[in-house]
């Protein structure tokens, strides 16, 4: 087989999946309890199968589930993104963040309301905005909080998954229409710079969003990885912001007002915004930077045997597409290319993979995404040194892992400096 | 058995067979119209032409306004119309005192916030140290002291949030003089009003929060710089 030489350590993917038989060997891994479990001594090709049914599951052992942080009405669950293959969450996992419960909304009486500097103010039911020029996107959400254990390195220990470590984070289909579309039928008056997006949630969710947005790429989803959106996520609309803040996307939309000017609520102001070394602090942050994370091997992952493994994980930029990312195996000194996943998207989840032939010695894994704008995620010390020690958003610096000499793989918190 | 696999095998044949029959008859079918439109056609490999193509495309074919969604009445909006914007746009008719929201703190706010705003569980929202410095950004130990006084840069996010969204067990429950009052009181207890202080849509948006200065748009533009 003809394969290219990197270095000693790394190979192209192709000499890996010879290798190891596949990039699905690392997922029967999961424990050094549970390994190799897997197997069932019985032949399916003895026994007739059970029959089609009107509701799939997953199999027995393949089991997802959110870790949830807190179950309160202001809580949040993590979703598990180092079980995860290709690039779409599955609807059920996608993390929540909510700020006053998920309310129950009748989608016969949901109403959805435009109106301030409009030249029509109007209502329109669920029916009515699936009548408009329908559009699909692919795109990531993320908490602008995902990470924050780990920038403070506090209250955790290095047994620490990605799921937990920066489970904020999905990527859906998200169907529905252009705001712009919207916009464009209710007519907005000239000098119209921001819009106020209301949630009908116990919170009534309020965010200023610029009125460019709308104009760019924002939409009013209904429709969630081919179906009616999850009411975790909304149901039965909510606003998408592609790259930009969760918070920011609001959920159950309910109403819409322009305006010349932002109308600085609670949730855009005393939170959201970030309080920066230079004692200001920062407004509007709405973009999530370029970030990466390697899903495998990782927490709690255990490396059977030294050999040919091949590293995964995630990158995301707000601005727009991956372009590369690197991998080091050796905490930083040296960087690799990484193949990115088909489809690359602009403003989603994209995988990248690189083979890596473990020596069975200690290593430190680490990645970092570079974005179509140039940006290159930056060192934690980069990225503390200009925002500070308070902030409370948007830690987007490059994550670690330690693989120790017996296998296990630990977050690498002393690592990430 | 036997005899019905047989059967089932058949008719799948048959139905496989007339399927790609009619499939080839209705391709020869389209074919021939296109020819008969358009003359003859290149060769096989540039044959389809997506219709949309020779049209004009879908989205400046849009009418002037696609006619569904209603226009809605002024008492519609003022129902659901409940922000506040810094210079009081929004504020409603009425008016609050400090000694009046200490009443209301008391039976609807101790149980999160504590009986003076700072004791919790949930947010502190009392306090004004340190006063001459804004060190949020250089220590997360700051953080549970972005209270009112220290961190919030105007007085009617105040009004707005507790309007709408407080308190949490009955949110949206709040008459405009209970939330001015409320307003007053908080306002008064982070050294911000005097105790005779009245709240109401005028006083409230003309107070100058001790923050106001301290926040700055975002300034992050992607590309090689770290912000």
């Amino acid at each position: 087989m003809e394969w290219k030489k990197i270095d000693q350590h790394l190979l192209s993917r192709r000499t890996l999946l010879a290798a190891s038989g596949g990039l699905i060997s690392g997922v029967i891994l999961k424990t050094a309890a549970n390994a190799m479990t897997v197997f069932s001594p019985t032949d399916p090709t003895k026994t007739i199968g059970r029959g089609s049914s009107a509701i799939g599951k997953r199999a027995p052992v393949e089991q997802l589930t959110r870790y949830v942080n807190r179950p309160t009405p202001s809580g949040e669950s993590m979703c598990p993104i180092q079980d995860l293959v290709g690039i779409i969450t599955p609807s059920d996992i996608h993390f929540e963040r909510h700020h006053g419960g998920i309310p129950t909304i009748e989608p016969e009486t949901y109403e959805l309301l435009i109106h301030g500097m409009v030249e029509r103010p109007m209502k329109f039911t669920l029916a009515d905005l699936k009548r408009f020029p329908q559009r699909s996107r692919i795109c990531f959400i993320e908490c602008s909080g995902n990470g924050y254990s780990g920038y403070y390195k506090q209250g955790i220990t290095e047994e620490l998954s990605p799921q937990r470590l920066d489970g904020l984070l999905s990527t859906s289909e998200w169907t529905g229409m252009m705001l712009s579309t919207l916009f464009r039928e209710v007519g907005v008056k000239p000098g119209a710079k921001w819009f106020l997006a209301e949630g009908s949630d116990a919170a009534v969710m309020t965010r200023s969003i610029p009125i460019e947005k709308a104009w760019d790429d924002a939409m009013i989803v209904f429709g969630q990885n081919g179906e009616a959106i999850r009411p975790e996520q909304g149901y039965p609309a909510r606003l998408l912001l592609p790259g930009w803040e969760g918070n920011s996307q609001v959920k159950w939309i309910r109403r819409l007002e322009l305006s010349d000017k932002p109308f600085m609520t609670r949730e855009e102001t005393s939170k959201y915004s970030d309080p920066l070394p230079d004692c200001t602090a920062r407004l509007f942050s709405f973009v999530m930077d370029a970030k990466s994370i390697i899903t495998f091997p990782s927490f709690p992952y255990v490396l059977p045997e030294k050999g040919w493994w091949e590293i995964q994980g995630f990158a995301w930029s707000g601005r727009g597409k991956i372009i590369r990312v690197e991998v080091s195996t050796d905490g930083g000194r040296n960087w690799y290319r990484a193949e990115l996943q088909e489809p690359v998207l602009s403003k989603c989840q994209t995988r990248f993979r690189i083979p890596w032939n473990w020596n069975g010695r200690k290593s430190i894994l680490m990645s970092r995404a570079i974005d179509e704008t140039g940006y290159i995620q930056p060192s934690y010390a980069q990225l503390e040194k200009v925002r500070g020690k308070g902030t409370s958003y948007h830690f987007n610096h490059i994550r670690a892992w330690k693989v120790e000499q017996d296998g296990r793989v630990l977050l690498g918190l002393n690592e990430m400096a | 058995m036997m005899k019905g696999y047989q059967l089932l095998s058949i008719s799948l044949v048959r139905k496989i067979t007339i399927t790609s029959a009619t499939v080839i008859f209705l391709a020869s079918c389209i074919e021939k119209d296109r020819k008969s439109v358009m003359g003859s056609l290149p060769d096989d490999s540039t044959y389809y032409q997506n219709p949309a193509d020779s049209m004009v495309s879908f989205p400046k074919d849009w009418p002037e306004s696609f006619g569904y969604g209603r226009t809605v009445l002024a008492e519609e909006i003022s129902a659901w119309d409940i922000d506040v914007m810094p210079d009081g746009t929004g504020l409603p008719a009425g008016s609050g005192t400090v000694s009046e929201g200490s009443i209301i703190y008391k039976h609807k706010c101790t149980a999160c916030h504590g009986v003076t705003g700072i004791e919790g569980p949930f947010d502190k929202l009392v306090g004004r140290e340190p006063r001459n410095n804004f060190p949020f950004g250089k220590d997360y130990k700051y953080s549970s002291m972005r209270t009112i006084g220290n961190y919030w840069p105007y007085a009617t996010t105040l009004f707005d949030y507790i309007r709408r969204a407080m308190p949490q067990n009955e949110p949206g429950s709040l008459t405009a003089d209970e939330v001015y009052a409320l307003s007053a009181y908080l306002l008064h207890l982070n050294e911000i009003v005097p105790s005779d202080a009245v709240m109401d849509l005028k006083t409230l948006p003309a107070i100058e929060m001790p923050a106001r200065d301290r926040f700055v748009m975002d300034n992050r533009r992607g590309g090689r710089e770290i912000r």
